[in-house]
């Protein structure tokens, strides 16, 4: 019988290896993952007690934990709370993290793996593990203009601003219009949380939406600007050359008729290509749309960033230029050349289109985190500027600048003008469904020889009546504010 | 059986009482240092009861080891003492999750001084095996009688009147305050009643026979017992609707049949059946497709799984060290002081504890099976194999079960959880395998025979 009893033996050992092979399994390989899982309360209670670093906006904590005296001994307290809300995110016992609360966890709660040594450190001293820090690459004067023109617009009025720096892909400003308090999702009175919660994922404006990065829109007249490239691209079109413009464009065949904003003929039967964007002749891009075609204009979109989610840090939204699969008809396509029909994109990638042709064609990837460091303040990580794509070239690029400096000298954008500065841009108008008012676009940059900013506005609703609304008059002052906010340094 | 081992070992083996002494003095240390530093984590300061425990846990740990000393000596000296650092250390958890629920709920009642009882009880049934069963080959002759008692044993809870279900499963009996869990009594009757059976029936088992594929399937006049194994087995599922325990008596029926017969035929009949079983289990029970949904896929339904996350998030938390006693959140968990009290220490100590803790339980097998190899006697044999078998099943369903390697069966954590009737049975089982060591590793008595010729020897041999 020893034979069977040496099988059962091996048997056994097999049965326990199984057992060790898998708790190593369970408590180092999928041990982050599984401490990662939302509503773990394990780790929520321990990390909600922890001393968590402080996210920064030149030097000045927006968000940082002060002692509390309770069981878990720190509260996180969000300083001008409505303005940054929508970047920092929230941190609370019940929902969880959002915004740079959630992409920057490790670091904040102290877990990172760069931060392993302090965290030996900690436990050899017996001292709590305490978090590093993070700093955003917001300007906190145009981060308040921005927020200060939208609510100029009406508490009702909803939109969203984003300005960047067109060489770095630096985002120097993002605002949001409605927002919210993370105080409050962040407070330990757990049935106010409840409470908070409940009415801010009700409210049908959507609070806690970054308009800025999550929300994709038709972009009208701005997505001119990517038409036009690929005009000067793929058509070899100079800014001199005649193209076709007049009261409407027809298709063969079709009833339908591509017309002009308030049904303006643009000045005439044929005027110069940079006239045409100066008055955002719909006739003339439409008809430009048609001739570089579907492929090559979509080509030209995802060259500036269509498509893809560019952002780490905040959740964000690819902008598209059809949906999936979608074939365009005639005048389909011109529609979409002016950036209606399924086009839509977030304002983060409007001012990233600016940038681009800003920046002589090279679209830079956008960041947010800026530096972050250790708790004692030793430097983990720094942003390092990456081109996403060569959008267009540097002639080319050259000439659209100029097309969009006439365009606010001569054209649709003089909203934007500042005194003594080249300032180069676009508005838009752009159509959704006919029962709600349009949505108001403006974007530029400026200095338009040695480019600083680059704006994107945008303005869903107000209470000005439907035929006032227009990107010039609703969203250019606003562009112009934080521009001047920034060169004004 | 092979002839070297039927024949007296011809060297005396080493009682080694003292390394048994040494190894138990660091057990008992294990305990009480585990207890101690519970009370440091949740509160800070070295917890009250630590001198009644620490001197409890002293008492039992010297008698045990005297009784050893006294009746059984030459017993296996390893056994004892991994016995008495798991215990401990399961009074320790225990505790532990007494002070984190005690503060959330000011009704929780304390388990941990009736689990010292029971550990005391437990010692007294180990004592009381070792004195009663002086030589195991007698419980032979009362094979039968074992195999009704266990029978009786598993239709109690069945009984109307004393029977109880809890949570689903009708394993337990309750006689005025107190509750118990006969099929834990059962399990040792059962390997009693196997071995029994089977060294009787083995020849006829393993003899005639057809072979298939170069596996050597029994023939099918004599699948009678392994049915009745079987059938017994899917009795307790279908009526007490208790998943571990079904599978532990088949594994454990199916096992002996195989070490008796020496065929792995039947290791092929058994798989078989059990997979029948299990998928006819799977297609009838709705408990059972709950468990294996939660296996698969536990983050699919959080709600209804929240006990195997629970542990799966205990043993994560714990990391590679652990967040040191008293200091995780092991109450977290539903039942962290009984099925799942191996997430419990592998939060508090960790990876390296909870394997440290696994290789005890290795050991403790492992220790099984030698005394099983080592024995002179066939019924000696099954017994301390099925036996030791019966531990490996059980800890292998259990801690496989929490962590994740397998569906989730209720079954106690030999030792470790709370649970008079399963300490009360663990116990007992060591005292069994420590009187068949102690029967094997005994010199055989001294023979007087004609080897003192040498005096009348006319002419020197060599």
């Amino acid at each position: 019988m020893n034979k069977p009893i040496r099988m059962m033996a091996i048997a056994c050992l097999v049965m326990f290896t199984a057992l060790l092979v898998n708790v190593n399994y369970v408590q180092f390989v999928s041990a982050d993952s599984l401490n990662a899982k939302n509503g773990n309360k394990r780790v929520i209670n321990e990390q909600f007690s922890r001393d968590r670093g402080p996210i920064l906006v030149a030097g000045e904590p927006i968000v940082e934990s002060v002692q509390s005296d309770d069981q878990y001994k720190f509260q996180r307290k969000y300083n001008d709370p409505e303005l940054y809300s929508s970047i920092t995110g929230y941190f609370s016992y019940l929902y969880g993290r959002s915004g740079i609360e959630y992409s920057q966890n490790s670091v904040l709660s102290g877990s990172d793996n760069r931060l392993f040594v302090n965290r030996v450190v900690d436990l050899l001293a017996n001292k709590q593990p305490k978090g590093g820090s993070v700093e955003l690459t917001i300007d906190p004067i145009a981060q308040k203009t921005a927020a200060s023109g939208l609510k100029s617009l009406g508490k009702n009025a909803k939109g969203a601003v984003v300005a960047l720096d067109p060489s770095t892909g630096a985002i120097l400003a993002m605002a949001n219009q409605p927002t919210y308090d993370p105080n409050l999702l962040a407070s330990h009175d757990f049935g106010k949380v409840a409470e908070a919660w409940d009415s801010l994922t009700t409210d049908k404006d959507q609070p806690m939406l970054n308009r800025s990065t999550q929300q994709i829109l038709p972009p009208g007249s701005t997505f001119k600007l990517v038409t036009a490239a690929a005009a000067l691209e793929d058509l070899n079109l100079d800014p001199a050359d005649k193209v076709k413009a007049g009261r409407s464009l027809s298709f063969p065949g079709i009833d339908y008729k591509l017309t002009n904003e308030n049904n303006s003929s643009c000045g005439g039967e044929t005027i110069t290509f940079e006239r045409a964007l100066n008055v955002s002749c719909n006739v003339s891009f439409g008809t430009l749309a048609g001739k570089i075609g579907q492929e090559k204009l979509a080509e030209k979109a995802a060259a500036f960033g269509f498509g893809t989610d560019p952002l780490d840090g905040l959740a964000a939204s690819a902008s598209r230029f059809t949906s999936e699969g979608t074939d365009l008809e005639a005048p389909q396509l011109a529609q979409s050349g002016i950036g209606q029909y399924e086009v839509a994109t977030t304002p983060l990638q409007m001012a990233m289109v600016t940038a681009g042709i800003a920046n002589d064609g090279d679209v830079m990837t956008p960041y947010i985190v800026k530096t972050v460091r250790s708790p004692n303040l030793k430097v983990l990580d720094q942003a390092d500027p990456t081109r996403l794509s060569q959008a267009m070239s540097g002639g080319d690029a050259a000439k659209l600048k100029k097309m969009m400096v006439s365009t606010v000298t001569e054209g649709t954008a003089t909203s934007a003008q500042i005194s003594g500065v080249d300032v180069g841009g676009k508005t838009g108008t752009a159509q959704s469904t006919p029962d709600r008012p349009p949505y108001a676009w403006f974007v530029s940059f400026a200095p338009a020889n040695n480019p600083k900013v680059a704006v994107a506005v945008i303005v869903e609703s107000t209470n000005v009546g439907r035929d006032e609304i227009s990107g010039g008059r609703l969203a250019g002052p606003i562009a112009r504010s934080v521009m001047e906010a920034i060169l004004n340094k | 059986m092979s002839a070297a081992s039927g024949a007296a070992p011809n060297w005396v083996p080493r009682k080694r009482r003292g390394a048994e002494f040494f190894l138990t003095v660091l057990a008992v240390l294990i305990g009480i240092g585990a207890y101690c530093a519970v009370g440091l984590g949740v509160e800070g300061k070295i917890p009250g009861g630590a001198v009644k425990l620490g001197a409890a846990l002293i008492v039992l740990a010297v008698v045990t080891h005297l009784v050893i000393r006294r009746i059984a000596p030459y017993a296996d000296p390893v056994l004892l003492p991994l016995v008495i650092a798991l215990n401990g250390l399961g009074l320790a958890m225990i505790y532990r999750i007494d002070l984190a629920r005690g503060a959330r709920d000011p009704d929780w009642e304390p388990l941990a001084n009736a689990q010292l009882m029971w550990t005391a009880i437990g010692i007294v049934a180990f004592t009381a095996v070792l004195i009663v069963v002086r030589d195991h080959r007698r419980l032979q002759s009362m094979t039968y009688t074992f195999g009704f008692v266990a029978i009786g044993l598993l239709i109690l809870p069945l009984l109307p009147g004393i029977g109880r279900t809890v949570n689903g499963s009708r394993i337990w009996i309750g006689l005025g305050p107190m509750s118990f869990q006969p099929g834990e009594i059962a399990k040792i009757c059962l390997a009693i009643f196997f071995a029994g059976y089977l060294v009787v029936k083995r020849d006829a088992l393993a003899l005639a026979g057809r072979r298939v594929m170069g596996i050597d399937l029994p023939r099918g006049r004599d699948l009678g017992p392994i049915l009745a194994g079987w059938l017994v087995s899917l009795g307790i599922l279908v009526f007490q609707r208790d998943l571990g325990s079904s599978l532990l008596f088949f594994g454990l029926f199916v096992v002996l049949l195989y070490i008796a017969t020496e065929r792995p035929g039947w290791l092929v009949v058994g798989g078989g059946l059990f997979l029948v079983g299990a998928y006819f289990g799977y297609l009838t029970f709705g408990h059972v497709q709950v468990r294996v949904n939660a296996w698969l896929d536990p983050f699919g339904d959080p709600d209804t799984n929240g006990q195997i996350i629970n542990g799966l998030y205990g043993l994560a938390h714990g990391g590679l060290l652990g967040r040191g006693l008293g200091l995780g959140n092991p109450d977290l968990t539903p039942y962290s002081y009984s099925d799942f009290i191996v997430t419990s220490l592998g939060e508090e100590l960790g990876l390296a504890g909870l394997m440290a803790i696994l290789v005890i339980y290795g050991l403790i097998v492992e220790r099984g099976l030698r005394i099983a190899l080592v024995c002179r006697d066939a019924f000696g044999k099954l017994l301390a194999a099925g036996l030791a078998v019966s531990i490996a099943i059980q800890v292998f369903v259990v801690v496989g079960g929490v962590t994740r390697l397998i569906p989730l069966t209720g079954l106690t954590t030999p030792f470790l959880s709370y649970g008079g009737s399963s300490i009360l049975a663990n116990w007992a089982i060591i005292g069994l395998l420590l009187r068949i060591s102690d029967q094997t590793r005994r010199p055989a008595p001294a023979v007087s025979t004609f080897d003192r010729d040498e005096p009348t020897q006319v002419v020197k041999a060599i």
